[in-house]
């Protein structure tokens, strides 16, 4: 045990002794501190909010200030639940500061009834609460071009995070307001320093978007739009508006700068795909992964994380021999539709060098296509949309290396 | 054979029992005409919510200059934020094939109403919101120009903006992906 900690409780014992009952109370441990014997001394007090254990130090990876993107730690993570202070995040313009006091949405357009909602209407509705997956359609760069064996599922893919959303379904506002026949678009509008805008087809309203205002059983953090947002389950992260303050039915697309400059697909055959918003089926095994190491060979469980934004992830299949033989993946229930969903699957490692991949089917039967299919039908010089087959290369020492390559 | 309830029975039961979600909830206010109007900031490519206004490239060099010209560069092309002027390549479409194209206003942006809404919106990123529509205008004119679109006297307002034809106007088309098989 550490000498100064040690002085210092018999300091407190000596302490308690001398001045009674109200002090002895304080003789548990600190928060934080760590006896040799836990069962040996009284445990650190009850406590208004809790931390992690000093212990437990996972992070972000930081990109940018303003206008950057921070990445969710995937391969420190269980389950299919993201920590809601480790979601990712994409913002365009900082993250603004919004007193729900004075917050408002304001619902105008071609609709009957032009109409602005607080906090307390919103949440006055009949709500429902579901879990989705969010994915920046950025995500994922690093297993497209430019590939190198030293990226973490982190580095790679950690622009998806998944939480419990809970809000009001956009389609019961849009009968509030009484949307007009002809309607066929709507503009979700932010209140972040960039006015952050995209235009989303109504159909999405009446299908399952969402005005959510609770994550993962609390107020939506900052960084995910508090105190509103909108959730389009299923599409591109950008589509899914922060700070949503108005909305805008009209007939046509407004051309924002994210569905027309960004956000868009230019293809091999001289066009460019826009208002792409469905995230494709993806996975990726998230252990064992860079930076890891296998200390042994033996029996090790693969994990890892599967999702479409087209419904549920049917199957997904592994293969530990470099793609020539893949067999079906255990799916951790439940399986919900345009969500994570947990795979495992266990591996005996003889100490060969190998390739372990993952591949994703989808309830609309897509499978989840190699790196050589999806170049060749998307071009190297697509931006977005990398929901290609990942690799990792398990070496003869155990070291673990991203194993996708040119 | 049931007989039917009585009428009174019945209603009540309804009351009770099958009363569903009303219509409207009546949650919410109505919206005064000045609010919608000190939020509703978008504008579309047929030029709807373009505002009073005007300004040519000429007028736009000296905003360009003091507003924005410390990170996009003294003629939009060096950085360090995004280039947004440049026709390169002047034949085709390749973005497809080739990562290291910069895709800009002259080559890539489809509507000339993008920018104005969005310099309107989001720009300059330290002080975003603070351009008066003439100014506005008179940048959206400039980069047109920067960018071989227009000439440096063409009047830039409401009436024009949505008849500037873009140069890859014509390549953008809607997602075709529809899951199933086929990976397109």
């Amino acid at each position: 045990m550490d000498p100064v900690r040690m002085s210092r409780r018999h300091l407190f014992t000596a302490a308690a002794g001398a001045v009674g009952v109200a002090v002895l109370h304080r003789t548990g441990l600190t928060q934080g501190e760590v006896p040799a014997d836990p069962t040996k001394v009284p445990g650190h007090p009850l406590s208004e909010l809790g931390q992690r254990s000093p212990f437990e130090r996972p992070h972000r990876v930081v990109g940018g200030a303003y206008q950057g993107a921070s990445l969710t730690p995937l391969q420190e993570l269980f389950g299919i639940v993201t920590p809601a202070d480790l979601h990712y995040e994409r913002h365009h313009a900082g993250v603004p500061s919004i007193d729900p006091h004075h917050y408002k949405l304001l619902i105008h357009g071609m609709v009957e009834r032009p109409t602005i909602f607080d906090l307390e209407s919103l949440r006055r509705f009949p709500a429902v609460s579901r879990l989705h997956f969010l994915e920046c359609s950025g995500n994922g760069a690093p297993a497209y071009r430019n590939l190198r064996p030293d990226v973490s599922p982190q580095q790679i893919d950690g622009l998806t995070s998944t939480s419990e959303w809970t809000g009001v379904p956009l389609a019961t506002l849009f009968r509030e307001v009484g949307v007009r026949s002809g309607a066929k678009w709507f503009l979700a509008e932010g209140e972040d320093a960039a006015v952050m805008a995209r235009s989303i087809p109504i159909g999405k309203a009446w299908d399952d978007a969402l005005i959510a205002y609770g994550q993962n059983g609390e107020p939506l953090r900052p960084e995910q739009g508090y105190p509103a947002r909108l959730l389009v389950p299923g599409w591109e992260g950008s589509a899914n508006v922060k700070w949503i303050r108005r909305i805008e039915v009209a007939d046509q697309p407004f051309m924002t700068r994210e569905e027309t400059s960004k956000y868009t697909d230019p293809l091999p055959n001289g066009t460019a795909r826009q208002f792409s918003f469905t995230m494709d089926a993806k996975s990726l095994i998230t252990f064992p992964a860079f930076p890891v190491t296998l200390p042994e060979r033996g029996w090790w469980e693969i994990s890892g994380l599967a999702w479409s934004g087209r419904g549920r992830v049917t199957r997904v299949e592994v293969s530990t021999d470099a793609g020539r033989g893949w067999a079906p993946a255990e799916l951790q229930g439940p399986v919900l539709p345009k969500c994570h969903t947990r795979f495992r699957f266990l591996w005996r490692w003889e100490g060969a060098e190998t390739l372990l991949m993952s591949r994703a089917t989808d309830e609309t039967g897509y499978v989840q296509p190699t790196l050589a299919e999806l170049r060749n039908v998307r071009g190297s010089g697509t931006a977005y949309h990398f929901n290609n087959i990942r690799a990792w290369r398990v070496r003869r020492d155990g070291r673990v290396f991203f194993g996708l390559e040119e | 054979m049931r007989r039917s309830l009585p009428l009174g029975i019945a209603v009540a039961l309804v009351a009770t029992l099958g009363s569903g979600p009303p219509a409207r909830f009546g949650f919410g206010r109505p919206a005064r005409a000045d609010e919608i109007a000190a939020w509703n900031i978008s504008v579309r490519p047929d030029g709807k919510g373009l505002p009073p206004g005007s300004g040519t490239a000429r007028d736009g060099a000296a905003i360009y200059a003091s507003r924005c010209a410390s990170c996009h560069g003294a003629t939009g092309r060096e950085g360090p934020a995004d280039p947004m002027v440049g026709r390169e390549p002047r034949v085709g479409f390749p973005f497809g094939r080739d990562p290291t194209l910069v895709r800009t206003i002259g080559n890539y942006w489809p509507y000339a109403t993008t920018l104005y809404d969005y310099i309107d919106r989001a720009m300059p990123l330290s002080s975003p919101g603070s351009l008066a529509p003439n100014e506005v205008y008179s940048l959206v004119a400039y980069l047109l120009w920067r960018n071989e679109v227009i000439t440096d006297t063409a009047l830039v307002d409401a009436r024009t903006l949505p008849r500037v034809a873009m140069p890859a106007r014509s390549r953008f088309v809607i997602d075709n992906r529809r899951g199933g098989r086929e990976v397109r």
